[in-house]
C-alpha cells in the first residue's frame, strides 16, 4: 500500500470513529450518574436532521453543530421528565426515545431528502497542514474531530479528578446515599441525560454534516446502539472510549478496504460486519465477568424516589 | 410550585384499567397538535387517522390483517418483559422466520401438499428460535447484554435475507428484481372469504389464549412473575434465571418468526428485501399497551393496527407523509409510560419547594 492509500484509509477511519466518539462519551456521563438511556439512536438521528435542516438553510455548518447538539438535548428531556421525575421503566423509556426520534426525524427530514447538505470544511492551517502525511492527519481534521478528543479528556478529568465528578460518581453508584449527604440526585441525574443527549445528537450532526453531507432516512443504522455497546466495552473509562471508538471505526473501514481490493466477499457481508464485531466485543468483554460487574455504575438503571 | 409523587399503599385497580385509555387519549391530542403544526387540519385528519379504518368491512378486514404479526410478536414480548428478560430483536428474528420458512418454496417449489404449508410455518418457528437462542445463549454463558445483541442480530438478519434475494435465492424468471420465487397456493396462508383475512389471525389467538393460560395458571407463569419482580426471591425458590432467559427467547422468538412466515405466506406472497413496515419493533409498543399481558395484547395490536392503516388513508387524503404513523406509535408508547407511573404512585402538587436543595 503506498502512503497516500494508507492516509486516505486513516483519515477515514477519524471520520468513521468521531461520531460513535461523541455519543459514548455523552451515554458514558449519563450512565456514570446511574442513568440508563437506550435512546442514543433516537438522539443521534434527530441530532443528524436538526443539523443538515440548520446548516442548509443558514449556511453555516457551525449553526449546524449547535443545532443538532439542541436537537439531541430536546429530544432528552421528555425520558428525563419520564424516568427521573415520574420514575418510569428506564429501558421501555430509552426504547420510546429511539422509536420516536426515527419517525420524528423521517417527517422533518423528508423535504431534505436528495438535497445536497453543507460540508463542514476540514482546518488548513498554513504550514503545518501542508506536512506531508502527518500534517492532514494531525492538523488537517474538522473541528469536531478535535472537540471530541477534548471532551474526552475533559470528561476523564472531571469524572475522576474534580468534585462534580465525584458528586456524579456517587449518585450514580449509591443513590440513597448521595440523597442523604443533601445532595440532589435528580438534579445530578438531570443535567448528565441532558449533557448525554446534548453529544448523542453532536454524534449524530457529524455524520449530516461531515461523514456523509446529506440527509438519508435512518442514516445512523444502528451507530447509537454501537456507541451504547462501546461503553460497556470501555467499561466507563474514557481513556478506554477513545480507544474503542477508534478501533471500531477501523475494523469498520479495514472491511472496506478488502472489498476496494477486489476480494470475492459480498456487500452485505461488510454492512453486517460493524454488528457482528459490536457482539463480538461484548462477548468479549462480558466473558470477564468479574471485572465488568466491578465497574459498572452500581445503580445503573434503577430508579430514585426521594423519601424526602 | 412543583409536582411530588406519593406512593400509593397499594397498587390501584382503577388506574392500571384507565392508564392505557388516557394514554391512547393523550396521544390523540397530541397528534393534533402535531398535525396543526405541519399546517393540516387537526380535526380532520384525527378522523381520517383513528376512526375511517372502522368504517369498512374492507377496512376492518386489513385491520385484522394487520394487527396479527403484532399479536404473535407482542404476545411472546410481554412474557419475556415480564420476566425482566429484554428481547427488543424481534424484528431480526422475524426476518429469520420468514427466511426459513421460504426454504420451501425456494428450494421445494414443485412439493405439493398440504404438508409445505405445516413445514414452512415449523422452519418458521424454527428460523426465530435459532436466532433469538444467540442473545440468550450469548447472556447465559458470557452475561453479554441481550437488548445490544438482539438488537444487533437484527441488521444481521436484514442483511442476510437482502443478500439473499439478490444472489442465490433470485427468481432466474424474475426479470433480476430482488425477490424469489412467487410462494404457490398451497405454500400460502388459507384465506377466509374473499379478501386477505387468512389463517394467521387464528394462530395470533390461539396463541394469546394460550400465553393467557400459561401466565395465570401454571407454574411456568408464576416461575416467569417471581422471577422478573423479585429474581433474589426466584433463586430462593429453586428457579434458574438462566433457563428462564432461554425459556422466553425462544418462545417470544419462535412466535416472531411464526409471524415472519405467516406475513410472507399471506400480504407479501414472496421474500424481498423489505418485508415488514417495522412490526418487530411495533410489538414492542404493542406489549407495554397491552399491559404486558396477552389479553390486553390483542386489544393493544388492533389499536396500533388502527395506526398504520390511517396512516396511509391520511397520505392519500391529505398528503401526510407515512412517517406521521411512526410518530404516533413513540408518542403514544411515551405517554402508555407516563400513566403507568399512576398505578403505584398518586400525583401530588406541592405550591413551594421548602426544602433547601443541596449542588
Amino acid at each position: 500500500m503506498d502512503q497516500s492509500a494508507l492516509l486516505a484509509v486513516l483519515l477515514t477511519i477519524v471520520t468513521a470513529s468521531t461520531p460513535l466518539l461523541l455519543a459514548a462519551l455523552g451515554e458514558l456521563v449519563t450512565e456514570r450518574a446511574g442513568v440508563l438511556n437506550l435512546g442514543v439512536e433516537g438522539m443521534m438521528v434527530m441530532g443528524a436532521v436538526a443539523g443538515f435542516a440548520a446548516a442548509l438553510t443558514t449556511g453555516s455548518p457551525h449553526l449546524g453543530i449547535l443545532a443538532a447538539a439542541a436537537a439531541g438535548a430536546l429530544l432528552a428531556v421528555p425520558f428525563g421528565v419520564l424516568t427521573l421525575n415520574l420514575v418510569a421503566n428506564q429501558v421501555a423509556t430509552g426504547l420510546a426515545l429511539t422509536l420516536l426520534g426515527l419517525g420524528l426525524s423521517g417527517l422533518i427530514g423528508e423535504r431534505f431528502v436528495g438535497q445536497p447538505g453543507v460540508r463542514l470544511q476540514k482546518l488548513q492551517i498554513p504550514g503545518l497542514t501542508d506536512i506531508p502525511f502527518v500534517g492532514p492527519l494531525l492538523f488537517g481534521q474538522d473541528i469536531l474531530v478535535y472537540l471530541s478528543i477534548v471532551l474526552a479528556v475533559v470528561v476523564s478529568w472531571v469524572v475522576f479528578r474534580s468534585r462534580t465528578g465525584l458528586i456524579l460518581r456517587a449518585v450514580g453508584d449509591n443513590h440513597a446515599s448521595a440523597h442523604a449527604l443533601g445532595y440532589s440526585v435528580i438534579r445530578v441525574r438531570w443535567a448528565a441525560v441532558l449533557f448525554g443527549g446534548a453529544l448523542s445528537g453532536l454524534g449524530g450532526g457529524y455524520l449530516s454534516l461531515a461523514y456523509t453531507p446529506q440527509w438519508i432516512e435512518n442514516m445512523t443504522a444502528g451507530r447509537g446502539w454501537i456507541a451504547l455497546a462501546l461503553v460497556v466495552f470501555s467499561s466507563w473509562l474514557p481513556s478506554r472510549l477513545v480507544i474503542g471508538a477508534y478501533l471500531f471505526g477501523a475494523v469498520t473501514i479495514l472491511g472496506f478496504f478488502v472489498q476496494g481490493l477486489g476480494v470475492g466477499v459480498p456487500a452485505q457481508l461488510l454492512s453486517s460486519l460493524p454488528y457482528i464485531v459490536t457482539i463480538a466485543a461484548l462477548v468479549v468483554i462480558s466473558t470477564r465477568r468479574g471485572r465488568a460487574r466491578a465497574d459498572t455504575p452500581a445503580c445503573l438503571g434503577q430508579p430514585f424516589v426521594p423519601d424526602r | 410550585m412543583r409536582i411530588e409523587l406519593e406512593k400509593r399503599p397499594e397498587r390501584s385497580v382503577l388506574m392500571a384499567w384507565a392508564s392505557p385509555v388516557i394514554a391512547v387519549m393523550a396521544t390523540v391530542v397530541t397528534g393534533g397538535l402535531i398535525f396543526a403544526a405541519i399546517g393540516k387540519p387537526p380535526l380532520q385528519a384525527l378522523w381520517i387517522f383513528f376512526l375511517e379504518p372502522f368504517s369498512s368491512l374492507w377496512s376492518i378486514e386489513e385491520l385484522v390483517v394487520k394487527a396479527t404479526p403484532l399479536i404473535l410478536i407482542g404476545v411472546g414480548l410481554s412474557v419475556a418483559y415480564r420476566a425482566n428478560v429484554w428481547n427488543i430483536g424481534a424484528e431480526g428474528q422475524f426476518t429469520m422466520g420468514a427466511l426459513m420458512g421460504g426454504i420451501v418454496p425456494v428450494f421445494f417449489t414443485s412439493w405439493q401438499s398440504p404438508l409445505a404449508l405445516t413445514a414452512m410455518l415449523v422452519l418458521g418457528i424454527l428460523g426465530g428460535m435459532l436466532w433469538a437462542s444467540i442473545p440468550a445463549f450469548l447472556k447465559i454463558r458470557t452475561g453479554a447484554n441481550e437488548i445490544l445483541v438482539s438488537l444487533m442480530l437484527v441488521y444481521v438478519a436484514q442483511l442476510l435475507l437482502d443478500w439473499l434475494v439478490r444472489g442465490p435465492w433470485r427468481d432466474p424468471k424474475g426479470y433480476n428484481f430482488p425477490k424469489t420465487v412467487n410462494f404457490e397456493d398451497w405454500q400460502a396462508m388459507p384465506i377466509f372469504g374473499g379478501g386477505r383475512l387468512n389463517l394467521g389471525i387464528v394462530l395470533a389467538l390461539v396463541a394469546a389464549v394460550a400465553l393467557a393460560v400459561l401466565m395465570r395458571r401454571t407454574m411456568k407463569g408464576f416461575e416467569v412473575r417471581v422471577l422478573g419482580e423479585a429474581p433474589r426471591a426466584g433463586r430462593f425458590a429453586g428457579f434458574s434465571s438462566d433457563r428462564m432467559t432461554l425459556f422466553v427467547f425462544l418462545l417470544s422468538g419462535g412466535l416472531a418468526g411464526l409471524a415472519g412466515i405467516v406475513e410472507v405466506a399471506s400480504t407479501v406472497g414472496q421474500l424481498q428485501p423489505n418485508i415488514s413496515p417495522g412490526y418487530g419493533f411495533t410489538a414492542i409498543i404493542v406489549a407495554f399497551l397491552g399491559r404486558l399481558d396477552p389479553i390486553g395484547v390483542v386489544v393493544a395490536a388492533l389499536m396500533l393496527a388502527v395506526s398504520y392503516l390511517g396512516g396511509e388513508a391520511a397520505q392519500v387524503a391529505l398528503g401526510i407523509s407515512d412517517k406521521a404513523a411512526r410518530v404516533f406509535q413513540g408518542v403514544l408508547l411515551f405517554w402508555v409510560l407516563a400513566c403507568d407511573t399512576l398505578i403505584l404512585y398518586r400525583l401530588r402538587i406541592v405550591r413551594s419547594a421548602p426544602a433547601a436543595e443541596g449542588v
